[in-house]
């Protein structure tokens, strides 16, 4: 039995009415030539536009673009494993979490699996409300537990609130989520480069250097050909609240090649794949702390 | 054509006439009991004198079981208290692992496919002094076939190497709290919570089809029910896609199926909306012996797996809150729906945090669309405490409480879960009748036996599986308790004026008993000898099935 590359896998949670289904519309909008597969908890409330479906056979619908949705149900486990028997098999999943899940629990079930590779915990926090549901009766701790366990958290509706009330929040959520990066959306408008590991699996990924930025967003290119402690890198771009995802291959202190990969604050450091050269794309938050120093002098 | 059933005593819970000699059956429905001087009035009969030695009681309710009681018996029962399978059959406790080991060698020796997996069920190391089971105990029994054990308790999944393999799972490096790892950094094999033990259960023979009740299965649970005097079971919780729901209304139907089985709708996986929708569909297949249209709602988890959710102080070890199966918006609007469409709703809630959310949403939603008779009922609703009871009276609900936990987990839930303080008041009894709340109490088999002459002693004696009395107070007394597995069960399931109790034009549903039940002391109550039922006026020897 041949062992498949592992397929990575995006945990989207945050509370009812965050925004998690505008998310993925937007994603399926976005998805640019990947073929994402969803997975969500239900098909309620129309989890996808209408005009992004193409069929509906009632437990898999398929999507414009090689997407397809299936909702689990009360067995997000076996809808994993039947999904890993999809031929062909989509390029990245995005698991759409009900709104009472604690989105780190799926994460470490997913971990079991090994036809799945976890790309990140994205949480969605609806700016109006995220602070009064963190108080409530019953919900407090599990949104608590939500914000905790994210990678990335979308602080949506922004345009809902006041200007004057943002820092307040921010910081708010910056101490209730770790050290998870924190980014302002309205409508869920998240680019998919960020909300999703957008590199290839074969070390290719770092074909397109150029260095760019949309309005709220920067992506850099480093060329990384000295040696440096990865561990200690690692910890540094996680410090950094404005980068959000890191991908590349860093020369250890032994002059080894390692892949490096970062979400927020969690990372992985894991062997590189052979004949990949040297080399660091960072994607975060406008402006990009300078990390010449990071990348150069350890 | 009427048959009058003679009997040493016919315990009738029908207040007018508490006992009789005597029941006349016609047409599957009661004339009435009485002497047999009074029945001759009916006109032409046939004596059956046949249970002139046995007690007749109304047929048994089981207000909460799951019919893949039946399914389970498939594999091989490896649990620490002696348990009948569906053909009658006594499968003796096994009390440690080398029995354990010994009966799954047996069970790997009768196959002849190496590589079928081989599961077992109802495995309970409490009473082994915790200790645990390993992958290289499972490895004695097969190295070659996956090898799986279940929990009684269903929140944990022992298995061999073998299956660990073949689930990618026999690594090192995992990090996952429901794997525990080893000296060597290997699984131990053990599995804890639902979501680490499917990817493995399915290799191990515990795939989705076990977890559905099947034709077979459904069969096999009706024979328990037959052995345990029951004639009216729930099924408390399927999908019930239209497979199942035919497959269900095919055998139900059958003339010799001997129960009346009651299917509730889960509400996971659909949105609210979808799932009033089914059921309001369902409600128009329901057939005499299938009676379809009621919803269960699982709120939260369970004591034991720390999964319930808890009002402060939480669980005694400290351990996080428990897990909310659902949010308060959408149970709010499940319950606005179902009192808005005359609905039947059951919600499981074991913490007590769980059961306050619930009576929170029913008051709110009884403002918008009273209901004069919901009997909306709280099931397991274990760790409620009095005020609760006094909200449930006051909201016109249920509850059916899980007297059984207290016999097999109450020393655990003392000394662990919840504490001394809060283990004596669990499953209160008697705080439930004192506040004129309806009850009922069950086994919720397969977790605990089918049996609910073993549910009413529990509910009598409170005794732990060590012996200890556990919470004095909330003792019944033992008519209160057959009151409770009779009448109490069919009330919350609005089948009391069909069932319940033995008098005229009821259904005629008798649990035949070899002993009299008001008479051989609460502490034989789980003794009791049952011979069979009688479900719709047609016999059912146990022996004969
Ligand atoms: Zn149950």
């Amino acid at each position: 039995m041949t062992q498949l590359i592992p397929m990575p896998l995006t945990v989207i949670g945050g509370y009812l009415g965050a925004g998690k289904t505008t998310l993925v519309n937007h994603l399926l909008r976005n998805a640019n030539g990947r073929r994402l597969a969803i997975l969500v908890n239900e098909f309620g409330e129309l989890p996808i536009d209408a005009d992004l479906i193409e069929a509906d056979d009632g437990d898999v619908i398929s999507l414009t673009g090689g997407c397809v949705c299936c909702s689990y149900g009360n067995d997000l486990m076996m809808a994993l494993v039947d999904m890993a028997k999809m031929n062909p098999r989509p390029d990245h999943i995005i698991l759409e979490s009900s709104g009472v899940a604690l989105p780190g629990a799926i994460a470490g079930s997913v971990s079991l699996l090994r036809d799945y590779v976890l790309d990140g915990i994205l949480v969605l926090a609806d700016a109006e409300t995220v602070q009064e549901r963190a108080s409530d009766k019953y919900m407090a701790d599990t949104i608590l537990r939500q914000l905790q366990d994210a990678n990335i958290v979308l602080l949506n509706k922004v345009d809902l609130i006041d200007d004057a009330a943002k820092p307040a929040l921010n910081d708010w959520l910056q101490e209730k989520s770790g050290s998870a990066s924190i980014i302002e959306t309205r409508n869920s408008a998240l680019p998919i480069e960020v909300a999703l590991q957008s590199f290839e699996h074969d070390g290719n990924f770092l074909a397109d250097r150029s260095t760019h930025s949309t309005s709220q967003f920067e992506t850099k290119f480093f060329n990384l050909t000295n040696s440096v402690n990865v561990e200690v890198l690692a910890n540094e771009l996680a410090a950094a609240s404005e980068i959000v995802r890191a991908k590349g291959f860093v020369s250890d202190e032994e002059g080894e090649l390692k892949t490096l990969q970062l979400v927020g604050q969690r990372y992985d450091i894991t062997k590189a794949p052979e004949n990949v050269e040297a080399g660091l794309v960072v994607i975060g938050v406008k402006p990009l702390p300078n990390l010449s120093h990071t990348l150069t002098g350890i | 054509m009427t048959t009058i059933y003679s009997a040493k005593k016919i315990i009738t819970m029908n207040p007018v006439r508490p006992e009789a000699t005597h029941v006349a059956v016609r047409d599957g429905r009661i004339l009435g009991a009485g002497s047999l001087a009074e029945l001759k009035g009916w006109g032409d009969y046939t004596l059956d004198e046949r249970f002139a030695d046995k007690v007749i009681m109304p047929g048994l309710v089981e207000g909460h079981s799951h019919a893949m009681e039946g399914t389970l018996w498939r594999y091989t029962y490896v649990g620490y208290f002696d348990r009948m399978d569906p053909n009658g059959k006594v499968w003796s406790g096994l009390d440690g692992i080398e029995g354990v080991l010994d009966r799954l060698k047996e069970a790997d020796a009768n196959m002849e496919d190496p590589d079928a997996p081989l599961p077992g069920w109802s495995l309970d190391p409490i009473y082994f002094n915790n200790e645990r089971v390993t992958r290289e105990d499972l490895d004695k029994v097969s190295t070659t076939r996956p090898v799986g054990v279940m929990h009684a308790s269903g929140h944990i999944l022992n298995v061999n190497s073998k299956a660990l393999e073949m689930a990618g799972l026999l690594k090192t490096g995992l990090n996952n709290p429901g794997v525990p790892l080893g000296k060597d950094g290997l699984p131990t094999g053990e599995l804890k919570g639902p979501d680490v033990m499917t990817p493995v259960g399915i290799h191990v023979g515990f795939d989705r089809d076990m977890l559905a009740c099947d034709e077979q299965g459904l069969v096999d649970f009706a024979k328990l029910c037959v052995r345990s005097g029951v004639t009216t079971a729930t099924d408390l919780a399927a999908r019930l896609p239209d497979e199942a729901v035919e497959m269900m209304s095919r055998v139900t139907a059958r003339e010799n199926f001997p129960t009346r089985i009651v299917p509730l709708r889960f509400h996971h996986g659909v949105t609210p909306e979808e799932l009033i929708a089914h059921v309001l569909e369902l409600k128009k297949k329901t057939s005499d012996r299938l009676r379809l249209g009621m919803i269960k709602v699982v709120v939260d988890g369970s004591i034991q797996g720390f999964s319930a959710r808890m009002r402060w102080p939480g669980y005694f070890n400290g351990a996080e809150n428990g897990l909310w199966y659902i949010s308060p918006e959408h149970l709010q609007q499940i319950i606005n729906s179902s009192l808005e469409h005359n609905i039947h709703i059951h919600t499981h809630t074991n913490g007590d945090e769980a059961t306050e959310l619930v009576l929170d949403c029913m008051e709110e939603g009884l403002l918008q669309h009273p209901s004069r008779d919901h009997r909306f009922t709280l099931q397991h609703c274990q760790l409620a405490d009095t005020a609760q009871f006094r909200r449930m009276n006051k909201l016109g609900m249920c509850v059916n409480l899980f007297a059984n936990h207290h016999f097999y987990w109450g020393d655990e839930h003392y000394n662990l879960t919840v504490g001394p303080e809060r283990a004596e008041r669990m499953n209160a009894c008697a705080t439930a009748l004192e506040n004129d709340v309806p009850m009922a109490i069950h086994s919720d088999a397969p977790i605990t036996p089918l049996g609910p002459l073993f549910t009413a002693w529990c509910a009598v004696n409170r005794l732990t599986a060590s012996g200890r009395t556990q919470g004095e107070a909330e003792k019944i007394e033992v008519d209160e308790a057959l009151y409770a597995i009779t009448l109490g069960a069919a009330y919350t399931l609005k089948l009391d004026g069909e069932v319940g109790s033995i008098e005229t034009g009821k259904r005629a549903d008798f649990a035949i008993l070899e002993d009299d039940p008001e008479t051989v002391g609460g502490e034989s109550l789980k003794d009791v000898g049952v011979w069979g039922t009688v479900q719709d006026g047609r016999v059912f020897p146990a022996s004969e099935l």
